[in-house]
């Protein structure tokens, strides 16, 4: 369980048994989530299903809207009134706010975006992939602004990290996205919850239709080139500090590691298992999952890559993150990446099979491009 | 004596400092209806007294800069999406007034759907329809609400029916739903057009002062600079030209009789219950709303597995990476379960009941669904985990026990169980089972047990009781407790029934037909 | 009422208009025109004759612009002289 500063210190309730989105949901209300705008689509509608039933029991407001393109510009609403607010989709629909999501880094809107990869491009299909990690993590809307991305790997941190979102949107003013796949959203484990609400934070600048805040105005536009030039830079300084003070990651079995996995969300599952099966058998593998994917934790990255013999990048894509990785280890040792598609993810013993591969020196051009083969 | 009669309302601002260059003048063109329309807004928000509440939501178009203007709180939306950001201001702020602002583009075109649903919805909002029959903004292209022959930058030839269809009557087109209170089409034309215009605005933000939900007023109103017209010849051009297609009038008005609406609009003169209007709960209650309870023991033997012992390396006093020793993640005892059948045969809350009561017995676990490609067949299936020490990977690749309800499931799922691992299987449905060397293999007559039972559906609890008989791998008191949470008793005690079907058959030898008969296996869902 | 049967005065604030010229058209009484002048923003202010005014007040819902015309009941007000409008806009 990762210590997440709001409200993740204080007690916790008994764990019960839920879905991943179910936990993003209860997770959200704890953190003082007061609205839910969304649009159903599997893999991620337990979201609204689970905010249809909860937010309005909590005093909040769940609608489904029109579509995802009314849900993103809703939240841009709630949130210019000074409420958390959030919604939960599936890349489809995530195409479909990236207007939203640019007018609200813009505008400096907090709010919080769940995204449960499913198989693409176009319709694609249902099942888990990661294929979305571009359109999140480098921009998917216009203009020069970032997400906060967060990469839960359990149904726990479903909940945690969607309370950690908004403490990041309100500290940054900026959406913060928790990027999972179909499999976290749809996987049940415990999930121990805090037993108290997150204490809610001023917001002096929201529009709240009194007095206080009548000379507020909430926009992204700026007509003065020098005046835009002026936002933008304003912008990039909250995303240095960002870059400085919000990288999280989990390393495991790092310290002596000469083979170092990197993977998220549910793939950073299996390569903890593999790693295990791996160290079974005399190799000396270990796992870095980053637990931010923007800021990504590229020091760590290049860190490792200077003392590893290997680096394998394991992504349920074509190789999306991987760039990250190579940008970060800068040649300073071989990042090969493996990758399953449509759904498919890869086992356990899949990966073992890659890395004795690559030890052995035999698959390392394969594996650099298995994901055509595979 | 000098009273002011007339004067500049209040609700502007003295000068405009948001806007950049001259201060003292909009940014309208001599003669736009923006100007008037903002006016009589402004007026209203002085005459009622609702300046601090009055949140305005800005277009995208000329009026964007409306906030130069207007002295009250305002948001400025994305193209289109005016009535999206309305609807959610709205109902953070119940009490607040809150108008919606568009033009034609704006709202007919690329946001037809936004508005359509707010209305739809009736969201107690006024909007504000400004059209002018084109996009003014941008440079006088073509508009859903041009005219037919009417010449656009987009429309060079003149809109025609056959190539642009035909201009959209926004009014009569939202009187068609259920929720709106009040829909008007007004002009700016002459001064007695100019009036009406202000009687249409105050009423439609009276309505939404007295609760009375989704009100719009739509606008014909010039552009002279668009239009290519001198001020008088456009408003002459909205009198003259534009009420030919777009009559003016009354559309819809539940406030008042049906008599004095044009056409006879419907209403019924009732206020009715605030759209989105949200419960009352006091923010410290929602962890017992949700059920949040104090952690107590868990049920069965051992206690719960703690938080993972973690290392923060933290940086500037800020939480920042996790680092453990991969002896955490390799556990000691686990059972990689896999439960597969056709949609209905329970395999799915079997694993989720699994799962359940693990975690009572304070075991870790997991369940994990199929869905999307792997349920192409009309197969479901699930992958639980139940371990003594965290879950590492929640997908269950080589399982230790294999629950199959139906051949294709049995066929598929087999080649993955680990040797000396457990396959319980339907022997009342699968009477020809593929070979299972090194498996120990408990054929249950699951189904036949179950409908000896009355209910065939709890095929899938017999299996579980088979398992439980011959493993123990979990107290029955936390099966039963996981059930009690989630289903009626008298379904517990049948499933109960079933589960206890199961064990007796197995303790009873009826299931001995494995392929390895030694019985000298060691208990599966044990170590893997 | 004055002889003349004005009830009301109008104040341009010359500044301030467009020389769009609807208030022309929607006064009654026929007492503004166009000036001669070029204003700031290089438009004919409208120009209130000094009498005729009926105070209905239909030039300034008229008038798009927020404050290029005020009406005021009987006669001249002294405190919204064309130096109060000058003022205001130095603010």
């Amino acid at each position: 369980m990762i210590v997440v500063n709001g409200n993740g210190t204080g007690r916790r309730a008994a764990p019960r048994l839920m879905k991943g989105n179910e936990a993003a949901i209860y997770g959200a209300l704890l953190a003082g989530c007061r609205s839910f705008y969304g649009y159903p689509i599997t893999p991620a509608s337990e979201l609204a299903e689970t905010a249809a039933k909860l937010f309005p029991a909590c005093g909040g407001t769940f609608l489904q809207a029109e579509s995802e393109v009314a849900s993103i510009n809703m939240m841009y609403g709630a949130s210019s009134a000074g409420e958390r607010t959030m919604t939960g989709s599936s890349g489809p629909g995530v195409s479909l706010m990236q207007e939203g999501i640019s007018y609200m880094a813009g505008a400096e809107l907090p709010c919080v975006i769940v995204d449960i990869m499913r198989g693409g491009p176009g319709l694609g299909n249902i099942g888990p992939e990661q294929g979305d990690y571009f359109q999140i993590v480098k921009g998917g809307g216009h203009g020069c602004y970032r997400n906060l991305v967060l990469a839960p790997a359990s149904a726990q941190e479903m909940a945690d990290f969607t309370m950690l979102a908004f403490e990041l949107a309100d500290r940054y003013r900026n959406p913060a996205v928790v990027l999972a796949d179909g499999f976290i959203g749809q996987m049940m484990e415990p999930v121990a919850l805090p037993l108290s609400v997150a204490a809610p934070i001023a917001r002096p600048w929201a529009v709240e239709g009194t007095a206080a805040t009548r000379r507020n105005l909430i926009t992204s536009i700026f007509l003065e080139h020098e005046a835009l030039e002026r936002h933008v830079r304003a912008l990039q300084f909250k995303y240095d500090k960002a870059a400085g003070r919000e990288v999280r990651y989990e390393e495991i079995a790092l310290d002596d590691a000469t083979v170092v996995l990197v993977g998220y969300g549910i793939v950073a599952r299996v390569l903890r298992r593999a790693v295990g099966l791996l160290r079974e058998r005399g190799i000396k593998a270990g796992l870095l999952r980053p637990m931010t994917l923007w800021p990504f934790p590229s020091e760590e990255v290049r860190a490792l890559a200077s003392r590893a013999r290997q680096m394998l990048v394991v992504e349920m894509s074509t190789g999306q993150m991987v760039e990250d990785v190579r940008l970060a280890a800068a040649e300073r040792c071989p990042v090969g990446f493996y990758g399953r598609q449509g759904g498919m993810v890869p086992s356990a013993e899949e990966i073992v099979e890659r890395v004795e591969a690559l030890q052995t020196g035999s698959g390392a051009a394969e594996v650099q491009h298995a994901h055509v083969a595979a | 004596m000098r009273t002011s009669l007339h004067e500049r309302p209040k609700s502007f601002f003295d000068t405009f400092e948001r806007k950049d260059g001259d201060h003292t003048v909009t940014h309208y063109c001599p003669g736009c209806g923006h100007g008037n329309v903002h006016k009589l807004i402004a007026e209203a928000i002085d005459d009622f007294g609702i300046a601090d509440r009055t949140i305005f939501v800005d277009p995208v178009g000329c009026s964007v800069f409306a906030y130069y203007y207007l002295d009250v709180g305002h948001v400025q939306a994305a193209h289109g999406r005016a009535p999206a950001v309305a609807t959610a201001v709205k109902r953070a702020h119940p009490g607040s007034i809150v108008i919606c602002y568009q033009g034609d583009g704006d709202l007919a075109a690329i946001g037809g759907n936004e508005i359509l649903q707010a209305a739809s919805r009736g969201e107690d909002i006024t909007v504000i329809f400004i059209n002018n029959a084109l996009y003014g903004m941008t440079g006088g292209q073509m508009a859903p609400t041009t005219l037919l022959g009417q010449v656009t930058t987009t429309s060079p030839l003149g809109r025609s029916a056959s190539r642009e269809g035909y201009p959209m009557r926004v009014s009569e087109l939202l009187a068609s739903l259920e929720a709106p209170a009040y829909i008007a089409r007004v002009a700016l034309g002459d001064i007695k057009s100019d009036l009406k215009t202000r009687k249409a605005i105050r009423h439609a933000i009276k309505n939404q002062m007295e609760g009375r939900g989704f009100s719009l007023v739509e606008i014909l109103s010039p552009c002279p600079t668009g239009w290519k017209m001198t001020p008088p010849d456009a408003a002459k051009w909205v009198l003259e030209t534009m009420t030919k297609t777009f009559p003016l009038g009354t559309v819809r008005d539940c406030a008042a009789s049906a008599s004095a609406s044009r056409d006879g609009a419907a209403g019924t003169g009732a206020p009715r219950e605030m759209t989105g209007r949200r419960a009352e709960v006091a923010v410290r209650e929602i962890p017992r709303l949700l059920g949040l309870t104090s952690p107590e023991a868990p049920t069965g033997q051992t206690a719960a597995p703690g938080p993972a012992e973690t290392r923060l390396h933290t940086i500037r006093g800020v939480p920042h990476g996790v680092s453990r020793s991969v002896s955490r993640s390799v556990s000691r005892s686990v059972s990689r379960i896999k439960a597969a059948g056709f949609g209905g045969q329970g395999a799915l809350f079997l694993g989720a009941l699994i799962a359940e009561a693990g975690m009572r017995a304070g075991r870790a676990v997991s369940w994990l669904p199929s869905y999307g490609p792997e349920m192409r067949g009309g197969t479901a299936h699930c992958h639980v985990i139940v371990s003594d020490g965290e879950v590492d990977s929640p997908l269950v690749t080589r399982s230790t026990v294999l629950f199959a309800f139906n051949r294709p499931s049995l066929e598929k799922f087999v080649p993955e169980v680990v040797e000396g691992g457990m396959v319980v299987y339907d022997a009342s449905l699968i009477n020809d089972p593929p070979p299972m060397p090194g498996l120990e293999a408990i054929a249950v007559p699951a189904s036949r047990l179950a409908d000896s039972l009355g209910a065939a559906r709890v095929a899938n609890m017999v299996a579980l009781g088979a398992w439980l008989g011959r493993t123990r791998g979990l107290p029955l008191e936390a099966v039963e407790a996981a059930m009690r949470g989630k289903l009626k008793p008298e379904v517990v005690a049948l499933n109960m029934r079933a589960i206890e079907e199961g064990r007796r058959f197995v303790l009873q030898g009826g299931a001995a037909q494995g392929a390895t008969s030694s019985g000298a296996t060691p208990a599966p869902g044990g170590a893997s | 009422m004055s002889e003349t049967g004005t009830r009301g005065w109008v104040v341009i604030d010359a500044e301030e208009c467009k020389g769009c010229g609807l208030c022309v058209l929607a006064c009654p009484a026929g007492c503004l025109s166009f000036g001669d002048e070029f204003n700031h923003q290089g438009y004919h202010p409208i120009r209130y004759s000094g009498e005729g005014c009926r105070a209905d007040g239909l030039c300034f819902y008229a008038c798009p612009e927020p404050g290029a015309i005020a009406v005021f009941k009987d006669e001249e007000p002294k405190n919204l002289s064309a130096e109060a409008l000058d003022d205001r806009r130095q603010r």
